[in-house]
């Protein structure tokens, strides 16, 4: 009787374990694939430029520096993504930091001229610039939430038991490297709210 | 009421979860009871009869209640989703023309994003009044309808949230539980009427066991009778009672839906202001049938069930009370900047 009574433990306990191990492999794919996932949309981002500079030229002819500025820290980004290593992820994320930041100034110069944002194809440009940053920053958010999720998983009691069989290690959360960006940005209040 | 409002975003996920757990649980174990009940009885009933006649070892009732509720469960959910759409005469939207279409292909692209589940399909339901509903059986084959009221007279941000509440539907599978739930309610309203003349055979099989055990003592008679009567109740209850089961899953599922357009956009507070909005425009959404009040985002048919919590509003409404979502919102703002500190110490 006891030997039945043993056997059935065992079986829960092999079932635990399996039931386990799968949830924290599963939860290690979402965690890759979320990361892949910012990649995408920073590739997209990369797309867009060129096009969205292409609409204003005519226009903003007298905002050449600006626009030069977007062009380049674009072109760098590219290339910073190319030939991008695991060591070099730190240059990738300075490329991609100065694109963001050029992008948010020339967001602002066309804030300045009211007549360029009422000609259509200048509008939806920027609405879907606005949909690319955000799209960028919810891939980053959504990977930090899984990690977050495949993190805590690997150190709650009884699932630790099995991270080391299922080969999980503590993801690393997407980080603010540059300093700068974590200061308070100036506010312009022509701006539209940015979602 | 409980109060939710002091805990941030991921503690409300989670206790309205386990709540979702409870209740979900007391529904199969009605269920099961409506099922298997009669069985149990004519089992107590006919246990102490004499080895010659019927014994009721296999509880042959149950399994068969339980068959036709599968069946019954698996059409509706099966055939639901594209159902819903027709119903509202909702237009799928494939090519944006206006600024505003294109901000909601956006839009749910990005909360697509944000929740890591696959782009649903797009749907405008031509109806002035601000909605909006998700629906699919799976995180891969998903739908999300809004009202063309909701598209005029949403900010981006609000639109974004709207979009990332019904998300939090889909990622939750919600619209899957509560398809079958409504299914399942729907599958005891029908075999209500047909148990309705099993009862009349079930009072005098019940009858007769207790004479026949009587010679073993009354005690057995007196178990059968309270457990049949028991369970005739049940089944006379049991539309109502299965109504307010779905009912108060649904209430649970909104507010975690919720809170989970709060951890898509990290904005909880352009969620409140769509809801305030949404309620303000206090007409009814008629192209939004009773069917598919339970996956919009404000009950379309402006039941003052909804208006308050507690006492008979708790039974009957589908959502819970906006004021009281909008609290646990500006909650999760709070505990937000709190965490952030950008609030001294509260």
């Amino acid at each position: 009787m006891s030997g039945v009574i043993l056997l059935i433990i065992l079986g829960v306990v092999v079932l635990y374990g399996v039931g386990a191990y799968n949830g924290l492999i599963s939860l290690k794919n979402q965690t890759l694939n979320a990361f892949k996932q910012i990649d995408v949309q920073l590739k997209r981002r990369h797309d867009l430029i060129p096009n969205l500079v292409n609409a204003v030229k005519g226009a903003m002819d007298f905002e050449k520096s600006t626009l030069e500025a977007v062009i380049q820290a674009r072109n760098q980004a590219v290339s910073a993504g190319a030939n991008a290593s695991p060591d070099a992820m730190k240059s990738v994320a300075a490329a991609e930091n100065q694109l963001t930041a050029a992008l948010s100034r020339f967001n602002v110069v066309v804030e300045q001229y009211p007549q360029l944002k009422a000609t259509g194809n200048v509008a939806q440009l920027q609405e879907e610039l606005t949909s690319t940053e955000n799209r960028i920053s919810f891939a980053r958010q959504g990977y930090n939430d899984t990690a977050t999720q495949y993190n805590t998983k690997q150190q709650q009691f009884p699932t630790n038991l099995f991270a080391g069989i299922a080969k999980a290690t503590p993801a690393e959360l997407w980080e603010i490297t540059d300093e700068g960006e974590r200061a308070v940005p100036q506010v312009d209040l022509s701006m539209k709210p940015k979602a | 009421m409980t109060d939710d409002t002091g805990l941030n975003l991921f503690q409300q996920q989670e206790a309205n979860r386990r709540r979702t757990v409870w209740l979900v649980i007391a529904f199969v174990l009605f269920f099961a009871w409506l099922g298997f009940g009669g069985d149990f009885a004519y089992w107590l009933a006919t246990s102490d009869a004499p080895p010659d006649t019927y014994h009721h070892t296999f509880p042959w009732f149950g399994l068969i209640m339980t068959a036709i509720g599968a069946g019954i469960a698996w059409y509706g959910f099966s055939t639901g989703p594209n159902k819903v759409l027709w119903s509202t005469g909702a237009v799928k939207l494939e090519n944006p023309q206006t600024d505003k279409e294109r901000q909601l292909v956006n839009v749910v692209e990005e909360m697509a994003i944000a929740a890591g589940i696959s782009r649903p399909d797009i749907w405008i339901v031509p109806d002035p009044d601000p909605n909006a509903f998700a629906t699919g059986l799976d995180q891969s084959r998903s739908h999300i309808a809004v009202t063309q009221g909701l598209l005029d007279i949403c900010s981006r941000d609000e639109l974004q949230s709207v979009v990332a509440h019904e998300l939090g539907h889909v990622k939750n599978l919600d619209v899957r539980l509560m398809t079958t739930l409504a299914a399942l309610v729907g599958a005891v309203a029908l075999m209500h009427d047909g148990v309705g003349r099993l009862l009349a055979s079930g009072g005098r099989i019940g009858g007769g066991g207790g004479s026949r055990g009587g010679g073993k003592g009354k005690g057995g008679g007196l178990v059968v009778i309270v457990v049949l009567v028991l369970w005739v109740i049940s089944w006379i209850l049991a539309p109502i009672i299965a109504q307010f089961l779905a009912m108060a899953v649904s209430r649970k599922r909104e507010y975690l839906a919720d809170a989970m357009g709060a951890q898509f956009t990290r904005n909880p507070m352009a969620l409140a202001s769509a809801l305030t909005k949404i309620e303000a425009a206090d007409a009814p959404t008629t192209s939004i049938k009773r069917g598919a009040a339970h996956l919009c985002i404000a009950d379309p048919l402006g039941r003052r069930a909804n208006l308050r919590e507690g006492g008979l509003s708790d039974l009957f409404a589908t959502h819970p009370p906006m004021a009281a979502r909008i609290a646990r919102l500006k909650g999760m703002a709070y505990q937000r900047l709190k965490a952030e500190g950008q609030f001294p110490a509260a």
